[in-house]
């Protein structure tokens, strides 16, 4: 027998879930209230004996873990342009699993450093400038770091003739240099830095976070949580040698503070008349919308979409929706009841809201120019409207009663022509919550963990442009 | 198009320019044999192809601290789409770079002395007209940046 143990540290809830490796099942899960606090053990043994009530008494092979308690891996950025290196760097973070607190372009002000020593990051990631490029963002704001009283991991990933300097003055920061996120312009060059942040996340965010407490139970694999989950989707989407995956997919997460959007898609163009402008942008796409989320951020999904449009899809008065969004922002723990309660009705109309905006501000746009040579199109970002499949996890969707009338919101709209969301897809649903575990597995064995999540995640239907509601 | 950096820069002038086809103008051979001919005559060049806006030369030209902006329009509409890029460079930290605009960038044929007048005015460094050789601009921006 082989039984291998993946645990999911969660803000709220430490998940475990327990997998035969011969059989390539699913023989139990359970959860109990993360203790981070106190002890992070305390709160995983709990949820291991609940587990043990399931299982029996067996021997675990190996126990790996990935964690998003204690706020996850915080990370604050900083690049030269916005729409450049900025954005490279922020890219490069969402997509190691970091949740970016601060980010900052151009050169670093006081109020910035005063924001920094308040606050100070588990990790700062500096870029700025193409190879030979920019020296002064990089070399000014290093300079400016080395005068704050608090010490943080640092990443050197910007131009690389500003590296000496940086490292001179940092030096009695922990730093690591890695090769520029954008070597040269427009060209995006992150899995160096992500393997790096992977590595410090192991090596100093683990023991400030109180899971060092934790390493006698854990046998190595250590990682944020989306992290493993975009690792998940990854596997689910390629496959392996021996196993095919399922092709080009998107995947979506509407969290309670949070709306989390992956894709693994290329994106290119489809049409000859259209030219891409911008950063390039990674195969394996995340991005975190930090003002759309079920609980804590009611406030972001209602101001972008407005309260008529989730009054209109809850089928509640505009004063019922009013009651309730201040209702959510005093008491955040509010659950429906019922399947038709008005609350759950609510819900439907803010997780519709929240795949609608973060969908489309995670896929690219394309904008129209009249030319001598005829309308070209300019497309910056992804294009993902032949991405065939759909995957949401979350407990938002997980417990919907009418997934598949939320899920159309993450479609290609005639609307909204120019944002270029999948056209059709198949939905399937994340019921047992295992991407992240799953995630966490395919680190030792790739093709058990691809087969279990081919078999876990629920068809739900499938859903095409046109029965938009 | 992406940027492309030149692979002789090492033995090159240690010179960066940032060059593109401003607008809504797609002529895409002509800023090729540019990006060749100034690479050959040792600059290192960020071509950003056509359909360039201000921004995105003025957002090149800071990641890769240029040392001139190079702009070619070929479809008559160069006054429109130049217009403030200077005001634009100034707000940016790029002001005193060196700017350069180049091919059929006005309307019809206008008197260039005139054309030419118009574009200094607007901030421009230089201004070529239609038919300039390569080699002529390049001897300019030698000039200009003090190399041999």
């Amino acid at each position: 027998m082989r039984y291998a143990l993946l645990i999911d540290f969660g803000s709220t809830f430490t998940k475990v879930t327990a997998v035969d490796l011969i059989s390539e099942e699913i023989v139990g899960t359970a959860s109990a209230f993360t203790t981070v606090d106190s002890d992070i053990g305390t709160g995983l043994n709990v949820a291991l004996d609940r587990l043990r009530r399931v299982t029996g008494d067996i021997a675990f092979e190996f126990k790996s873990a990935c964690s998003s308690a204690a706020g996850g891996l915080r990370m604050m950025v900083s690049g030269l342009v916005p729409e450049l290196t900025a954005e490279a760097a922020r890219l490069a973070a969402l997509g190691a699993g970091a949740r970016i607190t601060r980010l900052f372009t151009h050169e670093l002000t006081r109020r910035d450093l005063i924001a920094i020593e308040a606050d100070p990051p588990d990790i700062f990631l500096m870029t700025g400038g193409t190879d030979g490029g920019n020296r002064a963002c990089m070399e000014k704001n290093a300079e400016k770091l080395r005068s704050l009283s608090v010490r943080f991991p640092i990443i050197l990933a910007g131009n690389r003739q500003a590296i000496d300097a940086c490292e001179d003055a940092l030096a009695d920061f922990p730093v690591t240099v890695c090769p520029n996120v954008m070597p040269s312009f427009g060209v995006l060059n992150i899995e160096p830095v992500q393997r790096e942040i992977r590595d410090l996340f192991l090596k100093h965010i683990v023991n400030a976070r109180g899971l060092s407490k934790t390493k006698e139970i854990l046998s190595d694999i250590l990682m944020p949580t989306p992290s493993a989950i975009l690792s998940a989707m990854k596997l689910l989407a390629d496959g392996t040698e021996k196993e095919t995956g399922i092709g080009e997919l998107m995947g979506i997460d509407v969290g309670g503070a949070t709306t989390d959007v992956y894709t693994i898609a290329r994106g290119e163009p489809v049409d000859m008349n259209v030219i891409c402008k911008g950063l390039d942008e990674p195969y394996a796409k995340r991005t975190v919308e930090g003002d759309i989320g079920m609980r804590y951020s009611v406030a972001g999904i209602v101001s972008e979409v407005g309260q008529s449009w989730i009054s209109e899809r809850s089928g509640l008065t505009a004063d019922d929706c009013a009651t309730y969004i201040s209702e959510l922002s005093d008491d955040k723990s509010k659950v429906p009841l019922t399947h038709d309660d008005a609350l759950a009705r609510f819900d439907h109309a803010l997780a519709s809201g929240a795949v609608e905006i973060a969908t489309r501000r995670h896929a690219g746009v394309l904008e129209e120019a009249f030319t001598t040579s005829g309308l070209i199109y300019v497309q910056t970002g992804k294009d993902l409207r032949s991405v065939r499949q759909i995957i949401f996890t979350g407990g938002s969707f997980i417990h919907a009663q009418s997934p598949l009338d939320i899920a159309r919101h993450a479609l290609y709209t005639e609307r909204y022509p120019m944002s270029l969301r999948p056209k059709q897809a198949t939905v399937l649903r994340d019921d047992r919550y295992i991407l992240s575990a799953m995630g966490v597995l395919a680190e030792r064995e790739k093709d058990i963990a691809l087969r279990i999540i081919k078999r876990e995640l629920v068809p739900l239907g499938d859903i095409s442009l046109g029965d938009d509601s | 198009m992406r940027g492309r950096r030149s692979e002789k820069m090492e033995q090159g002038n240690g010179k960066k320019l940032v060059i593109g086809v401003i607008g809504a103008d797609v002529h895409a051979v002509g800023i090729r044999i540019l990006e060749y001919a100034f690479r050959e005559a040792g600059f290192d060049v960020t071509n950003l192809g056509v359909m360039v806006s201000q921004e995105e030369f003025i957002g090149a030209a800071l990641e890769t601290a240029a040392d001139a902006i190079v702009i070619s329009s070929l479809y008559g509409h160069g006054e429109l789409d130049c217009r403030g890029m200077r005001d634009k460079m100034d707000e940016a930290g790029l002001d005193g770079l060196l700017l350069y605009v180049g091919g059929n960038i006005v309307v019809g044929k206008q008197d260039f002395v005139d054309v030419e007048k118009r574009f200094h005015e607007m901030g421009f460094d230089r201004v070529f007209p239609p038919g300039t050789p390569p080699e002529e601009t390049i001897y300019y921006l030698k000039k200009d940046l003090g190399v041999d």
